[in-house]
This record gives structure tokens, sequence and C-alpha cells, in this order.
């Protein structure tokens, strides 16, 4: 990409960020309910763990705490907040006819503002995920090797991406669908049982977890907990990683796909 | 009493719009359906998880928990049929200014916007619970009186109320945060605990979530006095009445102070 064009998707993200800053007490409200889950969560584990000597598949009551501390810092971090409702309102009401005859790739202008509304939202909610970490400080176990924080970083943006793709291409189906809400509230049900938000996959039973191995589920959110846990290591870390880096690139080019056979459909709907 | 006649009349006409209104979208209503059911799912595949690793939490066994999810779900779905989606709409109305056309109707502001449409594919969802609820009882082997079903069914209306209160309030907020989807979000965040045992909330939150956000009361209240838990089920019941019928005013109250400062937008 030449510098003006990437000049061009900057100036596209610093658009995003402003417009994104107005929704600041949206953002605000959303990270401070997120709260009353973890705290259910942290509960639920404490009984879970009075009630049995042992720990559960390899986890003690903080790396559990700590897990999910982690996995609400990821979400907060990557998470796509209301991109694929914009893009499929877009669609459907035919607003994406003044983009069409820009010289844009929709897909690049889109991440581009993803990536913008990432920013805001972590700016505003990193505070209150802070004050978290502080309220629970004592299961707080940073890993000590520095291979581990790019690791685990390198993980997060893949798991952004992922998650980012991932709603894109739900929201592609707004071209040949009026109503995409079902279609994604259904997507949504496989991913808040599978990507670790509920739970640690490695809690779950094996034969789940050898199934799921090769789906993008876990690679969103769980993978690069793990990872920063230090949970996974040798051959499977770098498989691991591996996968991870196949569905981006894979989503990626579904979503392009997706997006070129919407465009030949789309009807300018009250454009 | 001609009052309440006169909202009768106009909430069977509303009830008759939305149920012709949803049977023009068939597929969409089945949709509906399926998503709901596969949410359900999820919930039991997450006890069926947990209950792998222990035999009780909180003093519920693995089926008491699933009759707890089944009664959480029978109270949302009976509040989402009447009122979710009319609450989650107010943002959306306040925000365009649609709102004015609602205060002008000679009827109570917060009648219309909370009871527009009905959502017939909650209330089947609600009959699924029931399901739920049923065969969970089934395996514990166990037959709760008449008195028992009794509670439970007031239990089950004032939970909703409990459910009406907080979503209300947190739909009112949208009068001064104008963007709400992080309001409907927090719903979801706040209720996602009701469907815990109750006595593994200890110190602060338990406090905040018995008495402000009185959550834990909602499904457990009613599940455990059908499950015969309470020795003495009058006093947990009490506690259910009392919160709902205090969030209720509390909301009532908000919503009245809100209109009040409502400066209309867009026109």
């Amino acid at each position: 990409m030449s510098a003006a064009a990437l000049s061009k998707y900057l100036r596209v993200a610093n658009i995003g960020m402003q417009n994104t800053f107005v929704y600041r007490w949206n953002f605000l409200a959303r990270a401070s309910f997120g709260i009353v889950p973890l705290v259910g969560t942290v509960f639920i584990w404490r009984a879970i763990f009075g009630s049995r000597e042992d720990t559960v598949a390899g986890y003690d009551f903080a790396t559990m705490v700590f897990y999910f501390l982690c996995v609400m810092l990821v979400e907060n971090l990557v998470s796509p907040a209301e991109d694929d409702w914009q893009i499929a309102a877009e669609i459907r009401e035919g607003q994406i006819s003044a983009l069409l005859i820009k010289p844009m790739n929709h897909l690049l202008y889109r991440t581009g503002l993803f990536l913008s509304a990432r920013v805001v939202y972590a700016m505003v909610t990193l505070p209150i995920v802070g004050l978290l970490f502080w309220w629970y400080r004592e299961y707080v176990q940073l890993p000590s090797d520095p291979v581990t924080w790019v690791l685990a970083g390198v993980s997060v943006a893949m798991a952004a991406f992922i998650q980012f793709f991932i709603a894109y291409a739900l929201a592609m189906m707004a071209f040949w669908v009026l109503e995409i809400s079902t279609l994604v509230f259904i997507f949504y049900s496989f991913e808040y049982f599978l990507s670790g938000h509920m739970f640690p996959v490695d809690v779950m039973p094996q034969w789940l977890q050898d199934t799921i191995r090769w789906l993008p589920f876990p690679y969103e959110l769980y993978f690069p907990v793990a990872v920063f846990l230090e949970r996974v290591k040798g051959e499977a870390l770098w498989s691991g990683l591996a996968i991870q880096a196949a569905w981006v690139l894979l989503m990626a080019l579904l979503c392009r796909w997706l997006w070129r056979r919407g465009v030949q459909r789309y009807e300018a709907v009250g454009g | 009493m001609n009052a309440l006649r006169r909202y009768g009349e106009i909430y069977g006409l509303m009830l008759r719009n939305s149920v012709i209104r949803e049977m023009n979208f068939k597929a969409n209503f089945l949709l509906w359906l399926v998503v709901e059911l596969l949410w359900c799912a999820v919930q039991l595949a997450a006890i069926e998880v947990l209950y792998g690793y222990v035999d009780e939490i909180g003093g519920w066994s693995k089926w008491q928990v699933v009759l707890l999810v089944g009664t959480h779900q029978l109270t949302s779905q009976f509040f989402q049929a009447f009122c979710f989606n009319n609450l989650s709409n107010v943002s959306e109305l306040v925000r365009t200014g649609r709102l004015d056309f609602m205060l002008l109707l000679p009827v109570d502001s917060q009648f219309m916007v909370s009871l527009r449409q009905f959502s017939l594919d909650s209330m089947v969802n609600a009959l699924v619970s029931v399901g739920i609820i049923g065969f969970a009882l089934h395996k514990l082997g166990h037959q709760p009186g008449l008195a028992q079903i009794g509670l439970f069914t007031c239990g089950v209306l004032a939970a909703t109320l409990v459910h009406y209160a907080i979503m209300c309030g947190l739909a009112t907020a949208s009068f001064w945060i104008v963007k709400a989807q992080g309001l409907i979000y927090g719903y979801y965040n706040i209720f996602n605990i009701a469907r815990y045992p109750s006595r593994i909330f200890k110190g602060v939150f338990g406090f905040v979530f018995r008495w402000v956000f009185p959550v834990l009361v909602v499904a457990n209240v009613p599940a455990g006095i059908l499950a015969g838990l309470f020795k003495q089920p009058l006093w947990p019941m009490a506690h259910l009445l009392a919160v709902s019928t205090l969030s209720f005013l509390a909301a009532r109250i908000f919503w009245k102070l809100a209109v009040r400062r409502y400066a209309s937008a867009s026109s």
C-alpha cells in the first residue's frame, strides 16, 4: 500500500475516532455493567473450589479468577462493539451507495473505523478494567518471560482481526436477508459457549476440545489468554498460533468474497 | 374502574395488532425461537460442564440449578414478551424525537411506551421454560403441592415486575445518555447472575444484588419454593414482594422525572 493510500485510511480512522467519542458514556455504561457477570463468575468458582479439594483441569481458584480478568481485558481491547449492526444498517438503508462511488476498499475502510473505535473504547474502559485488576490483585499472576508477553500480544491482535472479520462477514448477510439479527445471535450463542467466555475451553470435555480446536471460536478469546497464562507451551503453542493466523487469513478472504458477491446483488434501496 | 377497562381495551387492541404483525414475518418468528432455544441450550450445557466437577453449588444440586435456570428463563421470557422490545426502543424514541407522539396521546406515557408491542415468540419460549422446570422436577423426584405452585406463580409475577423495573430504569436513563445500547447490554449483564444460587453471594455484592438490584431474589425465591428448599417460604416471598413493589415505584418516579425534563429532538 502506498503512503497516500495509507494516509487515506488513517484519515478514516481519525474521523472514526471523533465519531466514536460521542458514545463515550455508552461505552462507559457497557464496561461498568460488564463487571457484574465477572463478579458472578468469581463467586461461582469460589463456591466450586470451596466444595472440592482438588484443582479444576489444572486451575486453582487464583488462576481461574485471573483467567476471567484477562478475558475481560481482551474483550475490552478487541471485541467489535457495534460494527456488525452498523455495516448491516448501512447496506439495508442504502447508505453504502455513497461509499461505493469513493475510491476506497470497503473492508480496509471498515478496518480503519474498527481500529479507531477500539482505541477510543479501550481508553474509556481501561480504567474500569484496571480497577477490577486492582480489586482482585491477590489473584493477578503476571508471566515473567518476556517472550510470553510478545506472543500473547500477537495472539491478541490476531484475535481482534478474527472477531472483526466475523462481525463483517455476518454484516454482509444484509445483502441477502433483510434482518440479520437472528443470524448474529445464533452465531453469538456458539461463540459465547466455545470462545472461552463462559469458562476456559480446557475445562470442557476432551472430545469437545478436540473438535473446536479447528474452529475459529477458541482463537477469539481463550487462546490469547491461555498463551498469556502460559498454559499452552511448546508444540501446542506454535500450532495454535499457526491455526489462529490461518483463520485471520481465511476470514479476510471470506469477507472480500462476500463483499464482492454482495455488491453484485446490491440494489441501493432508498439511496 | 372505568379507566382500568379503557386501558384493558387499548391493550387488547395493541395485542391483536402485534400478533397480526408478527404472523406477517413467519420466518423471522421461527428464527427468534431458534435463537432463544440455543441460548437456553448454552446455559444447560454450562451446567453440565460445571457439575462435572462438583455435586452441589451453594447447596443446590444439578437438577435444582436446572430448575433455577428454567425459572429464570420463565420470568425473563415473560417480561420480554410484554415489555422488553418496547423498552429497548426508548433510547431510539428519545434520540429521534418520536417520543413526542406518545406523549401527546391521551393515555399514560409509561403504559404506552412499555407495552406497545407484544412478542409472541417469547411467550412460546416461556412455555419451553415451563417444560424445563417440569423435567427438572421430574428428575428431582419432587412433586410440589398446590400451595407451592400458587406461591411459585405469585413469585414469577413479582419477579417479572423486578425485570420491568430494572429495564425501565435503564431505558429511562437514555433521556440523559442518548445512545443507550450500553444500557440494554446492562440489563443482560445484571440478570446474568439471577440464575446462580443466591447463597454463594456474600458481602457488599450480596447486599447489592439482594436489595439494590435485587436479581438474586427473582429466580431464586420462586425456584426455591417450588423445589421445597425453604423451611419457611413466606419470608423469601415477602422479600420478593417488597423489592418488586419498591423497584416498580422507583421506576415510576424515575420515568415521571425524565419525561418532565424531556425537551424533544430534531424538530
